[in-house]
């Protein structure tokens, strides 16, 4: 069964922001609420900067699951973490629980009321009838349900955005680290995506 | 027994009666369920049909050939399939 995941290259990752614009246009995402968003590390810094575009990991374990007090939250057979904006209270625990910081809370009127969570789906909407007004209008466009895969990653120039089943995109960076000779690092290979001796750098001796 | 005493007894078991059922304390946290959540159920979306304008085409309902489908869509994220090496 797929287990949809997100991977960034930050070898690749150029902070052009183009996910983060992609994804807000096809949701039509509020001011306020960024579902993605690109975090760059040593700016400035010669040679140590990097860039990798964040949003919900999808976590397969996942900690705003256990600490929602309303349990609006849920894992669609695909791994996809999605939630139920009829029942969200708001409460902002989510926020805290989630190392990535990707629910966000759209903040309106005199007295920065905060509304719903609003997070990444994915692109795979929410539970409302797929392709629905309802469900655009709360969780944004349905891609999956479309066969389609989400649109940062679909769109991404350099293709340092990959996202798809988690064996699959594992799969093509590893060719794509074994072409190059380097970037495991990054993730941690062994503890991520290991295969005993595959794309391993050269330079390392394959003991990551 | 006189009206009035039978009146009060029967005044306070009524009062007894009703005293004793707010004593019952329904579950008013949240049960989890493993696999299950408090909302409403999500569609799953290889029970769509294809767009009928869209590249993607899988068998309605049939979960293995979105799978397929979704899994070769992915495939246009790498270039080494996408570029032929001189």
């Amino acid at each position: 069964m797929a287990r949809m995941k997100f991977l960034c290259d930050a070898e690749r990752c150029i902070a052009c922001n183009g996910c983060t614009t992609a994804c807000k246009n096809e949701h039509e995402v509020p001011w306020g609420v960024n579902r993605r968003r690109v975090v760059t590390v040593n700016d400035g810094v010669q040679g140590a900067e990097k860039s990798i575009s964040v949003a919900c990991m999808h976590c397969s374990d996942a900690p705003c699951i256990a600490v929602c007090p309303v349990d609006c939250m849920y894992h669609t057979e695909q791994g996809v973490v999605l939630h139920d904006k009829d029942l969200c209270i708001g409460c902002g625990y989510c926020f805290y629980a989630c190392p990535f910081g990707a629910p966000q809370f759209p903040q309106q009127g005199a007295f920065g009321l905060r509304g719903k969570m609003d997070k990444c789906t994915f692109c795979a909407g929410g539970p409302e009838p797929d392709g629905s007004q309802a469900e655009f209008e709360k969780y944004g466009r349905n891609r999956l349900a479309e066969g389609k895969l989400p649109l940062c990653a679909e769109m991404c120039s350099t293709k340092a955005l990959l996202a798809g089943d988690g064996d699959v995109i594992a799969n093509i960076f590893r060719e794509r680290v074994t072409v190059r000779g380097k970037g495991s690092e990054v993730w941690g290979w062994v503890t991520a995506y290991g295969k005993p001796g595959q794309g391993q750098p050269a330079t390392q001796g394959g003991t990551k | 027994m006189s009206i009035a005493r039978f009146m009060a007894t029967a005044a306070l078991a009524g009062i007894v009666a009703l005293g004793l059922a707010g004593c019952g304390e329904p579950p008013q946290v949240v049960v989890y369920k493993q696999g299950k959540y408090q909302g409403k159920p999500d569609q799953r979306p290889w029970e769509n049909a294809p767009l009928t304008y869209g590249h993607a085409k899988w068998t309605q309902g049939n979960e293995q050939s979105w799978t397929d489908e979704v899994n070769t869509r992915t495939q246009a994220q790498n270039e080494y399939v996408r570029i032929v090496h001189p």
